[in-house]
């Protein structure tokens, strides 16, 4: 009786019109997946020109991405968000006030992909980068006998060939970044995590939020490993099968 | 079966691939010391020696795989422009070479992402700029001349060795070459696997492709080579029409390789 109760009471804390809650968490958990969307796109555009740099760049080139790797992986993301979003904040009004122009408030989106990006780029780094290493060398050196220009080689034969050897990673660093958006709560951005605590804050019904806050979280990394699965399977096409892939 | 290996023809044919005092140098080691080839159209030149002779470094300088230390290199009539260091000027100079040279390597190296006849398309579609549909059918028409027509969309990891190796020749002969280089290309095979591989070679040599050839087959060099170059050390030890050089080798090194292989 008790339990119908509690039960009843626990899914209008949760129902998507108010007085429910339900429609502020999906809010907050579309924002952590255009987030997390962001940060690892950003990620993996700096990973890869890392990546490369890393590999085929000049000496300053190499000590630079040495230390941007060394330096964001050192360093507890939370630190790091704290730092790039109110430094990056304060720099960038610093820098309009100097020009003359009115101070802006950066959007919490745009500074959560900016500063996740950067972290996840660090990573991404790494993991392309030992990704192309993988790639048999001959495969590159047969394309470049045969005249290939560097850029053409890079997107027709080494990032589709080192792809299959860097999912296994990528698949990772997007958990990883669907997570971090959580961090983002700190500055106050209303992420599922944020929206959470608002909710449950409010309601006292902190179980029940953080619970569904918790399922919300789990489905978002069951779905992303299926299509991590399929975007494996593809990469792997070439490939005779060895008992079996990641998922 | 007639003989396929021929005597340079009396009248001059064009200059296909030129190589003058080449030097080549991998840190404090000289692998090549001044060696010189020269290939007009429909010669098929043959590099002998023992491991480690610089035989492969030699050919692998001829598209710029391997930086030369010194000496001159010329495509089709046209020098390669290199700094005084050895190093290329005009790495669009390079590639336009490179594309009219189709090697064939050891280890094969399809790309394994792609399927045989993506293989054999993507240089002509994507660097020559042949129209897809044309690039498709001289590819399948190569692909039926190594035997491979039902193989096209197969992925090169399941294909036997010989089956990738003629794949590969096909997919050099897919950008029309100038000349093609052959680099060990029965070397990484099963014994049983040689054979095919040689006959599209043979096949190359008979219609008057001009090749540059490295091989350990001595029978087959003897066969197809209109010339033939033994190294050792990094210098050209001798060489010669192939009857010469097999027949009545010269140098006490050559007679002492050709007996060590034998």
């Amino acid at each position: 009786m008790t339990g119908a109760l509690a039960l009843g009471s626990t899914l209008d804390l949760l129902a998507y019109s108010p007085p429910g809650w339900g429609a502020n968490l999906l809010r907050g958990l579309w924002n952590s997946v255009l987030i997390a969307l962001g940060a690892f796109g950003l990620g993996l555009v700096i990973g890869t020109a890392g990546a490369y740099g890393k590999l085929y760049g000049g000496p300053v080139t190499r000590d630079l991405l040495a230390v941007y790797t060394t330096v964001v992986r050192a360093v507890p993301e939370l630190v790091l968000i704290l730092i790039l979003y109110f430094a990056v904040t304060d720099v960038v009004n610093q820098l309009l006030v100097a020009w003359g122009q009115s101070r802006i408030q950066i959007s919490g989106v745009a500074a959560g992909i900016t500063v996740l990006g950067v972290v996840q780029g660090a990573y991404a780094t790494e993991v392309l980068r030992g990704a192309i290493l993988a790639v048999p060398a001959g495969q590159i050196e047969a394309a470049r006998a045969m005249g290939m220009p560097p850029f053409l080689l890079a997107r027709r034969i080494t990032l589709p060939a080192m792809l299959s050897f860097a999912i296994p990673g990528l698949a990772n660093l997007w958990l990883v970044a669907t997570k971090d958006t959580a961090l983002l709560a700190v500055v106050g951005f209303g992420e599922l995590t944020q929206e959470t605590r608002q909710a449950a804050g409010t309601t006292k019904a902190f179980f029940t939020f953080f619970l569904a806050a918790g399922v919300l979280y789990l489905a978002l990394s069951l779905v992303s490993g299926v299509i991590f699965g399929r975007i494996e399977k593809w990469a792997r096409r070439g490939q005779p099968n060895v008992g079996g892939s990641g998922r | 079966m007639p003989a396929t290996a021929r005597q340079p023809a009396s009248h001059p044919r064009p200059e296909a691939i030129r190589i003058e005092g080449l030097r080549k140098s991998f840190g404090p080691l000289e692998v090549l010391k001044g060696v010189s080839l020269r290939a007009c159209e429909g010669d098929v030149v043959a590099i002998i020696g023992g491991s480690g002779s610089g035989k492969s470094t030699m050919l692998r300088c001829i598209n710029f795989l391997e930086t030369p230390s010194s000496g001159r290199i010329v495509i089709g009539g046209e020098e390669i422009a290199l700094r005084a260091d050895g190093t290329p000027a005009s790495r669009k100079q390079i590639e336009k070479a490179r594309q009219s040279l189709g090697m064939v390597f050891q280890q094969f190296n399809l790309w394994t992402h792609k399927t045989i006849l993506e293989n054999l398309i993507e240089v002509p579609v994507h660097v020559l700029g042949t129209p897809k549909a044309d690039a498709v059918a001289r590819a399948r028409k190569l692909l039926a001349r190594v035997g491979l027509a039902e193989k096209e969309s197969a992925y090169p990891a399941f294909l036997s060795g010989g089956q990738q190796q003629r794949a590969a020749i096909a997919r050099a002969l897919a950008i029309e070459p100038r000349a093609m280089l052959f680099d060990e290309p029965t070397s990484a095979l099963d014994p049983e696997l040689v054979g095919e591989v040689l006959g599209v070679i043979r096949d190359l040599a008979a219609e008057g492709r001009t090749m540059i050839l490295v091989t350990h087959e001595m029978k087959f060099a003897r066969e197809v080579a209109s010339h033939v170059i033994y190294l050792h050390n990094g210098v050209v030890e001798e060489e010669g029409p192939p009857d010469a050089l097999f027949g009545s080798p010269k140098s006490d090194r050559l007679k002492q390789f050709l007996k060590s292989v034998a």
